[in-house]
Formats: structure tokens, sequence, C-alpha cells
């Protein structure tokens, strides 16, 4: 389980990064943080010619507060956003899904636009960024784009970023007042890859009716599954465990899971409604401020 | 005099492992050492044609060999002779045993996905790798047999052609009178109970260096495995060298469990390389192969009748099962003969007829694994014991107590043979006492209460029992070789292999306190073939027993010549002299007294010796301890479970285990072992399984797939300890290495369909998945509400 | 021609230079051309954790790192824990005091996971401390003692902080000289 060949290139700045990908962005891969790339390496799964290694570049790693969303450069680690206390403030339901992806060791390299731009269905990110309606910005040496996360995510690990394209910066909105969140998650082991993920953020009004309610489940399609019906359905009402219990039961019209040695579709389905009434349970109980 | 036997003597072995001063195979590196890839083959079962020439041209490639070179130079691997039946045995009971030599390189035709074809050798491993990718291997796909049972048919073709069967192995053994029991009986039901394919999983993979030494024409073989003697006689047998030209060592080892408890063809591969090339030659596996290609364990399927009378007496068991035992089955009927032999477990079954048979497949080949046989059988017997409870409307308590056997009905004689030819009698234990111990830690009564309360609010909570008994310290010996050198130290050289039971550590201990000197007076050196002539290894909770048997009766030899040099030299009789802290002193005048270093001069060869005239020259005595049959450890485990109707996780409340291994050498020590085992046997329970799928191929070759429990998961195990000493050997031990695996199976699926009585699931197959805990719970929660409606009626 | 990269890193405190094959994984640089053989290789997929390593301080696995993606980095392996005089890191101690360790195999892993947490164990639960050490696997413990090795080293960092609340603060780097002197202290 050795890396065959390839060979590496280091840019300095940006810039340099963007035009290696004009030249090689079809045979290269783009080295992050690594935490998916090198197992598939070290399998021989992935036997690139050329790996553009972007880890020195610091202008991609930082968390800002800009236009009500927290944006976060790509090379940020998982363990940067972790411990963030701007982001236990203004995005706690990303803290706490970015504390459930894989083990401390990983957290420790794996960055925010490498797991984003994997686009792996069942991660943490992507299901939030989903859920939220977050954006990413794409950038290569000819065009600077923002691309929202519905149409971000294409396929199974497929998303809208091109061959001579990188990820350079992902943005989670801040979640507004008197609003809670859930992130619900369940695998067999701790740490493994999520059956199926649940990301939730429910805002209450004056009268403690739903004003907004922001739902999305990973692990149970191809790309994280908005529950727009669900959201839609439960806006206006006054929150409640049968209220949620009833939408949840509904969800597995939407979803699409396929089975594997660790889970049935139909045991997806069920697992997803499961977490999907917790997380709103939950997001409830975590509205917070007095309204005036 | 125990002073450091029965203490929690701090471990001898953690200092160079803790610091990182250990030393591994993949840690070794010699002069001029190339570094080897296997090709393993992409398919299940298919004719090969092979060729290494491209691969020869690669940059740093030294060589690429494949069964051409090896035809005629190095023979197959055939069944190790320590594994063979006992003739007596074999003579009783008439198995059938076919020969199924394996080929040490694929020759024109591969058996299963991971077989070893070819091996690239070259100045590293990248390179090595590189090149293996260039190997070409044409395939001529072949039918695949994956599944035993269609393996089995008569009209099947059979897998090795030589063979004229795909049934390398079956057996039949019958004590009482079955029929009759079961015409007797009040009641009579029959079930499928299946334990799955599981792999050992080591955390260091295989891995073996060989260094050729031209001078002296003699190779030097480090490999992590845990049966160097075994190793070494094969390595000398297929190469065709004199033993004498053969060195095997097992340096620090990363744990084995019994996948390393055998001969592997790339021992013998890598050692004939080394020969070949003149050079060192250095395999580590990697864990994609050692998923694939190393040996794996249990699969099997049981179908059995069982007759019970309405108090829960069992008259009768009548078991028919499969081992689906892969591409290979080097230990032959040692795991099925273990599941016969430890079926009836804890209980008084007095008709008893089981039949198995071993069924090639095109699978990874088989080995034992923890256990090995012993929890398919508990798997088998304690979901009976449940099953039977319920059909009776019975506590399981009530039906193992009419079944235990009694404390004063031991030994008891099980009226059959073990695998090593003697007769199964029991030597000592009081199964009743340890089950109410068990039963008393695991508060049993306050969980059963918990549990119908909670039912009425819909939560399912289940407590699950199993018994186990295994039989331990099988021989046929083990050796020491005790030495006082010259500066007073105590060298213990021993047979066995260990590679994590702390054998350092506890020998030492069982040495110290027959030398009175402390264990730091004591080095302790094992897994070499080097040390001593003869050794047998590390498996089958054996170290304990024969290893330290072994090094307590060769330490008394010594003892009693080292008093009669001193005798002899201080002119005063043995009666009048003690031996402690490291000198021999006379009693009444402790200043007359010769150190060992003393001793040792004295009992240097030379003229004018300072020892008696019939004594032979040194300071060392040898024993093979042999055991008069295995000695019979035993215990019971309870879980106690709550079931999450959300996600179908089963959450451990409480595991409680009760064990006796005899006289506990460390209690640490021996505490570890059992929640190490413990933590493997929940991990078959829950989470891991090895599945190919028809056509062979392996679904489960990461550790992403093949899910061990990690520290979120294994629960702090609850134990207690009841002593009663073994009556085979000195000492009183009892092996302890296997207890915590052999249970929890059968604990959690007894706990799981406890939870879930009132409805009448039935697990009876693990590991227990979420996603069927789930769909039970969904049943039960249907049924509960419809029960309720009725009632509401 | 096979390209080289040159890197500098400091391993263990000290500064080393070397020119590598940029394929080479940082496990295998530290094991085959710095023989710091202390860090092991388990499944090179990145589940195990046997070659758990600090890089800057933070455990990683050095399986899914390239060596050159080193460059300019603090690399600690199992080997720095040990001090001068062969005396044991209180990581060690812990370990060998609770039997935290079987085979040994993993057991570098481990200590370099607790390492990484070593400043923030006084105030971790035990759920925390599970978690945190749930990205190692070992197949001989079955945990417990591991579990009980490192909340034994909670309380003794709990003892000490409320000896000598000078050793709190100060950085990563500090704390393990300040724990040698209150150990030389407690000698006195």
């Amino acid at each position: 389980m050795k890396p065959s060949h390839f060979h590496y290139l280091r840019p300095q700045s940006l810039e340099e990064a963007l035009e290696m990908l004009q030249a090689y962005g079809e045979d290269a891969k783009v080295l992050a943080g690594g935490q998916s790339l090198i197992p598939l390496l070290n399998m021989r799964l992935a036997t690139p010619k050329y790996i553009i290694d972007i880890g020195g570049l610091d202008e991609l790693r930082y968390i800002r507060e800009a236009e009500g969303q927290v944006r976060i450069g790509a090379l940020t680690r998982h363990v940067d956003v972790e411990k963030s206390g701007r982001i236990a403030e203004a995005c706690p339901l990303l803290g706490a899904a970015v504390q459930r992806i894989g083990h401390s060791q990983i957290r420790n390299r794996g960055t925010v636009g490498g797991s984003i731009a994997h686009g792996d269905a069942s991660a943490e990110l992507p299901c939030v960024l989903a859920a939220l309606r977050g954006e990413v910005r794409i950038q290569s040496t000819t065009e600077t784009r923002v691309a929202a996360a519905d149409t971000f995510f294409l396929t199974y690990m497929m998303t809208d970023v091109q061959p001579t394209e990188l990820v350079t910066e992902v943005r989670f909105p801040v979640l507004p007042a008197h609003t809670g969140w859930s992130f619900q998650e369940f695998a067999r082991r701790h740490g493994d890859f999520a059956m199926v993920t649940v990301a939730a953020a429910i805002t209450l009004d004056g009268s403690n009716r739903i004003a907004k309610a922001q739902v999305a489940v990973g692990g149970a399609g191809p790309v994280p599954t908005v529950l727009t019906d669900l959201e839609e359905a439960i806006v206006g009402e006054e929150p409640s465990s049968a209220l949620f219990e009833s939408a949840a039961a509904q969800v597995g019209d939407v979803l699409e899971p396929d089975g594997d040695l660790h889970g049935t579709p139909e045991y997806r389905v069920q697992l997803a409604q499961s977490l999907v009434r917790r997380a709103l349970d939950d997001a409830t109980s975590k509205v917070g401020g007095a309204f005036v | 005099m125990a002073t450091y036997v029965g203490s929690n003597y701090r471990r001898k072995e953690d200092y160079r492992l803790l610091t990182g001063k250990s030393e591994f195979v993949a840690d070794m590196k010699l002069h001029g050492m190339l570094e080897v890839a296997f090709v393993r083959s992409m398919h299940a079962h298919a004719e090969i044609a092979v060729d290494g020439t491209e691969a020869l041209k690669m940059p740093g490639v030294h060589a690429v060999l494949t069964a051409r070179d090896l035809a005629g130079v190095v023979g197959p691997l055939n069944p190790l002779e320590e594994f063979r039946l006992p003739q007596d045995l074999i003579d009783t009971i008439h198995p059938v045993l076919l020969p199924c030599p394996e080929d040490i390189l694929a020759v024109d035709k591969v058996v299963y996905a991971g077989q070893p074809i070819a091996m690239v050798i070259a100045e590293n491993r990248y390179l090595a790798e590189d090149a293996a990718a260039r190997v070409l291997v044409k395939y001529t796909p072949l039918p695949v047999l994956a599944d035993p049972f269609r393996a089995r048919e008569p009209g099947a073709p059979p897998i090795h052609p030589a063979m004229g069967s795909n049934v390398q192995a079956s057996l039949h053994v019958e004590v009482g009178d079955v029929e009759r029991g079961m015409a007797e009986a009040d009641c009579l039901l029959k079930r499928r109970f299946v334990v799955p394919r599981v792999t050992a999983n080591p955390l260091e993979t295989r891995g073996v260096l060989a260094d050729y030494d031209r001078r002296s024409d003699s190779l030097t073989v480090w490999t992590s495995t845990q049966v160097t003697f075994m190793v070494r006689s094969n390595i000398a047998k297929l190469l065709d060298i004199p033993e004498e030209k053969v060195r095997v060592v097992a340096p620090d080892v990363g744990g084995g469990f019994g996948t390393k408890g055998g001969v592997y063809p790339e021992e013998i591969a890598i050692a004939y390389a080394a020969r070949r090339l003149g050079r060192p030659v250095k395999w580590i596996e990697d864990r994609m192969e050692h998923m694939q290609s190393c040996r794996q364990s249990r699969d099997q399927v049981h179908e059995v009748e069982v007759a019970f009378n309405r108090d829960g007496r069992i008259l009768a068991l009548k078991d028919e099962f499969v081992v689906d035992s892969g591409a290979y089955n080097p230990l032959l009927v040692t795991c099925p003969y273990n599941t016969v032999a430890h079926m009836r477990g804890m209980f008084k079954i007095p008709n008893f007829a089981i039949a198995g048979a071993c069924v090639i497949t095109n699978k990874t080949p088989s080995i034992a694994y923890r256990g090995a046989g012993r929890p398919e059988a508990v798997f088998v017997m304690d979901r009976l014991i449940q099953i039977i409870s319920r059909e009776l409307g019975l506590d399981p308590v009530e039906v193992m107590e009419v079944n235990l056997i009694r404390p004063e009905e031991m030994p008891y004689d099980q009226g059959m043979y073990y695998r090593d030819g003697t007769k199964l009698v029991y030597d000592s234990g009081d199964y009743p006492a340890t089950l109410h111990h068990a039963l008393e830690l695991a508060e049993y009564d306050r969980y059963r209460a918990l549990q119908r309360e909670r039912r009425s609010e819909g939560e399912y909570i289940g407590i699950g029992i199993s018994s186990y008994i295994e039989g331990t310290g099988i021989g046929p010996f083990e050796g020491a070789v005790i030495r006082v050198d010259a500066t007073g130290q105590i060298v213990a050289y021993i047979g066995s292999t260990p590679h994590g039971q702390s054998h350092e550590t506890t020998l030492s201990q069982i040495c110290a306190d027959e030398f009175g000197v402390s264990p730091e007076q004591v080095t302790v050196r094992a897994g070499d073939t080097s040390l001593l002539p003869y050794g047998v290894g590390t498996f089958a909770s054996r170290g304990a027993v024969t290893a330290g048997s072994a090094v307590q009766v060769a330490s008394q030899k010594l003892r009693e010549k080292m008093m009669r040099i001193a005798s002899h030299t201080l002119e005063i009789p043995v009666e009048d002299l003690e031996m402690r802290d490291g000198k021999v002193f006379a009693r009444q005048m402790p200043g007359r007294s010769m150190s060992f270093r003393d001793i040792a001069r004295a009992a240097r060869p030379g003229p004018n010796p300072a020892r008696p005239a019939d004594l032979e020259p040194g300071v060392e005595a040898t024993h093979y301890f042999v055991p008069p049959s295995v000695t019979y450890s035993g215990g019971v485990h309870v879980a106690v479970v709550r079931l999450d109707k959300d996600t179908g996780q089963i959450d451990i409340i409480r595991y409680v285990v009760v064990h006796d291994c005899g006289r506990v050498l460390n209690p640490m020590v021996v505490d570890g072992q059992i929640q190490g085992g413990v933590a493997q046997g929940l991990g078959e329970a829950m989470y891991e399984q090895i599945v190919h799928d028809e056509q062979g191929q392996l679904l489960t070759g990461t550790y992403m797939d093949y899910l061990q429990p990690t520290a979120m998961e294994v629960p702090d195990v609850i134990q207690g300890h009841s002593t009663f000493l073994s009556t085979r050997n000195a000492m009183g031990v009892k092996g302890v290495g296997e207890g915590g695996a052999i249970s929890p199976p059968a604990a959690i699926a007894n706990a799981v369909s406890d939870a879930l009585s009132m409805i009448g699931i039935e697990v009876n197959e693990v590991p227990v998945t979420p996603v069927k805990v789930l769909q039970y719970c969904r049943e039960a929660d249907a049924r509960m509400r419809l029960a309720a409606a009725e009632g509401a009626r | 021609m096979t390209q080289r990269v040159a890197i500098e890193l400091t391993v263990n405190g000290r500064p080393v230079r070397a020119e590598v094959e940029p394929r080479l994984l940082l496990a295998d640089f530290l094991r085959d051309h710095l023989e710091l053989t202390g860090t092991h290789l388990g499944c090179e997929h990145g589940v195990c954790g046997a070659c758990t390593v600090l890089l800057d301080g933070d455990p990683v696995r050095s399986c899914l790192a390239l060596a050159v993606q080193a460059n300019g980095t603090h690399v600690e392996t199992v080997e720095s824990l040990t001090q001068e005089d062969g005396s044991l890191h209180p990581i060690q101690q812990a370990f060998a005091d609770h039997h935290a360790l079987q085979c040994g195999f993993c057991t570098p892993g481990f200590l370099m996971t607790v390492r990484g947490i070593f400043d923030d164990l006084p105030g971790m639960t035990e759920a925390q401390i599970r978690e945190a050490v749930s990205g190692n696997l070992c197949r001989c413990t079955g945990y417990a003692n591991i579990v009980r090795a490192v909340q034994q080293l909670q309380r003794d960092l709990q003892l000490q902080a409320v000896r000598d609340p000078a050793t709190r603060s100060g950085s990563r780097v500090d704390d393990r000289g300040a724990l040698r002197d209150t150990a030389r202290s407690e000698v006195k």
C-alpha cells in the first residue's frame, strides 16, 4: 500500500496554483489535507500524474464573517472550525457537525474545502451546507464564481468543480436569532462514515411558531437531500413532538438511499426518519433568546 | 513460596514497547536487504498464465519468481504434524481426512482471491509494488464455489481435483443413545444457527525477513508467528535442508490470536528467495493483503435438534454442522473437533450425537481464531437454553440450573475423547456457584424487574447469559531450559512464542518464587528456535499451563542442583541450607553462604570441580512438561442491553464475566486477557464479519468495512474470579487466553432475544447489526400496540 | 528520472534535511530514513491510528501525510517522550502502571494521541477521553486499561495543578519540562 509515482507541484500562491490547474488540471489531483486522497493513493485507486499540493497557501486559511455569512477559507482545517469561538456563536450547527468528522487525527489535517470538494453525500459538511443553503466560491485563472449548494453537488462524489478550478472558500449563513439547531448522525461505529446524517435549523417567531425551517439529510441519496416539503409543512406550525413525528414519517418519499453491507435502503430510510425527528426536537429545544 | 506468583507484578515487556525500542519484523533492516510485493489473484477460481518479463525490467527489481521457479525445488505445504489427531482418537471416531496440499505460489490455477501467484523482489516496497503491477496474469475464469452447501453436493466439481470431493474432513461423535433420548422427552425443537466468518486482525500484519549466510549455508528467518518451531520444521522440510541450518525467530509480535498460529506459504517463499538471491529479503504484509489473504475463521452453520422435559432438563442433543474452510484447511479438524468437544459445556446432556464437515470453497483459507471452534459451540448451546426457557415459560437461569454439572460430580466424565486423545474429563469447578456469582455481579434480579417495568413503557431491555468451559493447556509438551549465568542472572529459555501474553513477566514470577529472588533477577527469552531443542508455541490458551509448568519444574530441578553444589562446597547438608535473595546459606549460620555467582563458578567445567562428582557441569536444567490432558477453565458471561428503537443500536448497560482459570499468576494480566477477549467477542457479536460475494470476492477488504470496535464501543467488563485449582499441573493453573472471547456472541444474542422475548424474536445468527435490531423493534412495537388495543377492547 | 524534493523539518527537536521522492509517506520517512521505528504502520489507510505522530503539536496519521508535506514542520514521535536518562514520560508510566498494553504494537499511536490532548486532560470527561482515543484501534486490551491509565494521568495533573498552579499555564512545549521539575521536587 504505497502510492505510485506522481510529479509533485507545490504552488506558492493561489495565482500559481490556478495556473498549474489550468496547465495540468485534467491529469492532476489537488492535495490539501490529504485525508481522503492519500488513502486512495496508498491503495493505488488514484494514480494521478500530478499532485498539486496547495498546503502552502496560507491565504486560504481563515474564518471571517461578511454579509450574514461565515466565510471559511478552503484550507482551514476541521480542528480550527471545531475550536473557533466565532463559529460556536455564529453557526453552532457547523461547529457541532465538524466534531463528528472522523477522529481528531483526521480533523487535525482535513480541510473544509477538501471535504466540500470531495463531495461525499454522507459527509458532515455537505449536509450542513445543503441544509443552510450555503455557497461555495470556485476559482480558475479565468473566473471566480459562487455556486449555491443545491447546484454544487451533482451526484456521488461529483461536484460542479471543473478540473481546472479550485474551491477557495465555503460560506455558511450565520444562524438568525431565535434559532435552534441540531446535527444528528449515526454510524455503526464511532467515527466512521455516517450511514445517515441530519442537519436542522429551526427559527421561531414571537408567537412561538416555526418561522423558518432548514433540514437536510446526508447519506440517503447521491447528494445531500434538502427536505423542502417537510420545511414547508412545519413552517407556521407550533412545534411539538407530534408534529415532528408525523413530518418525519413523510420523508421516506424523497429519499433514495442505496444499500450496502452496513445498511439496507429500507433501514436508511427508517434511520433518517428517526434522526429527522430527533433533530427537529433537539433543534427546537435549543431555540434561545427572549422575544422583544 | 509464593511471593510473586499471584501478585500484580508490573510487566517487564513494557519499557521497550512504550519507548519505541521494541523490534517488530517490519522494524528490522539488514545490509543489502530487498523487499517483496506479492502478486495476488484477482479471481477466486481461474486458470492462470503468468508472465513476469515486463516486471523484471522495472527499476530496482532483482527478481520475479513464479511457481515455475519453485517447481521441483520447493514442495507444497501440508497440514501441520502438531494439529493431526492422535491415532487412538482416529481409531475411535474414524474421521475422513483428505490430503490438501497448498502450493507456495499458485501452479496453473488459483483457488481463492488473494492467493499468491508471483513474488517481486526489489530495492524497496515502493518499487516492488510498481513492478508487481506489471506482472501479467492471464486469467481464464472457472466456476466459483463460494457456498459450502453447494460445494459439498455430490455432483459439485472438486476445487482440488486430486481430492475428488470438496468435503475435506468430516467427523462424527456419539455419546449415549440420542434416538432414545428424543423418544423419551416431553418436547423437541429444531433450529439453525449461523456463526459467520471473521478474522483475527492483529494490529501488526504478518511479516517475514530471511537472511542467508553463505559461510555456514544457513538461514535465519524472523517472522511474526506464534509457532517458531513449526515454521522451522516446514522451511527445512520444504526447502529440503537440515533443520540445523534453519533458525526461526519471532521478535516482538504484534498480536496473533490464532491467525499467526500456522505456517504460511509466504514464510516458505521468503526463506527460499533469500537463499536463492543470497541477500536478506523482507516482506511486510499490508492491511489489504491481510484482509484478503491472511487465514480467517469460524464460518459454521449448525442444524440442531434438542429434546427436553418440561422442567427444562435436556435429554438429547443432535447437531449436524458445516464449516466453510475456504480454499485450504491447514488445521484439519482442530476447530470442528473443539466445537464437538465443547458443545455440552457446563451441562449434563446424556445423549449426544454430532457430525461436522469441513468443506473447501473458493474463499480465503481458514485457521484457528481465539476460541477456535468454542464460540460456535457456545453460541449453539446457549441459544438453545434461552429458546427452551422461552418455550417452557421459565427463566433461563432455571433451565441452566437443572442441567448444570454439580461440583460434587467433579471430576466429570463427558463420555468421549478430547482432541489430544485423552478422555474428556473436567478436572475441577463449581459451575452453579460461578453462575450465581455472575448473576449477583450483574444484579440480575434488579434488571429483571427493570426490564418488566420499562417494557410497559415501550423500552426494550434484555439480559443474556452465556457459560463456557474450555480445555486449556493442550500438549503435546512445552519446554524450558533454566540457566544461571556467570553473573548470577537466571535465564529461562522457553519454547513458546509470546505475542502479548506477558510471558516475560509471569514466567519470571514463577521462576523467581522457585529461586527466592526478585523477577528482575530472571530473564525470560522466548520465540527463538536456537534457545532450546524443542518447543511448540503460543496458542490455545496453553502458555501459562505448559510453559509455566515447564519453567516451574525446570526451576525446581536447577534449584536442587544448586543446593547440592552449595552443600558440597559449604560442607553443610542440603536440609540445613536455604535459598533466598540470590544466595544459598546455612539456616543456622547465615554467614556461611554462596551467591548464585559463586555457585555458577563452582559448577564450571574443569579439573578438580567444586561440585559433587555425579553432577554434570553447568548450572542448567531442562524440563519438558507433558500435560496428562487439558485442564478445564470455565466462566459465565452476563450482558444487560438496551435497544435503541430509533437506530437499532445495542447499548450495553452492563457486562459481567466470572471465570475460573485456576491459580492466577498475575491478576492484572488475567483481567487484561478477559477484557481484551470480551472486546473481540463483542466485535464478533455486533460489528465484525468477513463477507465474500457469490464470485468469492471479498467485500470487507478495508478497516472501513471490517468494523473492529473502538474505545467508544467496548464497555468496561465487571469481573469476578472463582478459583478452582487444576488437578493436572502442580501450580493448579488453567489457561485464560481465549475465555473472554468465547461467550460474547451468545451473551449478546441471548440478551437481544430476551429483550424481545414477548414476541418470540430469536437471534440465531451474528453479528446482530442495527439493521436487524431496528427491524425486530418495529415488529415488537407493532405487536405491542396490537396487544394493547386488544387489551383495551 | 525520479523527482526528488528537498525538505527541511524538525524531528524530535533535531533539524533534519533530506531529499525525498514526493510519494514517500511521512511514516516511511520516519521509519526507514530516520530509523524512528517506534511509529508503526497498522493499516496504511488512516483508520487504525498506530502511526500517530504529532505534527506541529497535533496528533495526525503519518500514513496519511507525504514526507514532503511535513516540510517546515515540527514532528514528534514516540521516541520523543522518553527522557534523556531513559525515564518514562508520565503518559508512558501511566500505561505501564495500568497494564494498558499487551502486544504493544498499537501503543505508540495511543501515546502520541494522548500526548496531543495532554494539556486538555484535566477538564475532560470519561466520554471525552474515550472519544479522543477512539481513532486508535487496539486489538488486545479492550481499551479499559487504556482509559484507566489516561484517567490516572488526569488525576495526577489535576492534583499537580492544585499543588502548583504555575504549571497550568505555559505552552505545550513547556509543560513537559514543568512536569519533570515537579517530579524532581517530589523526590526531594
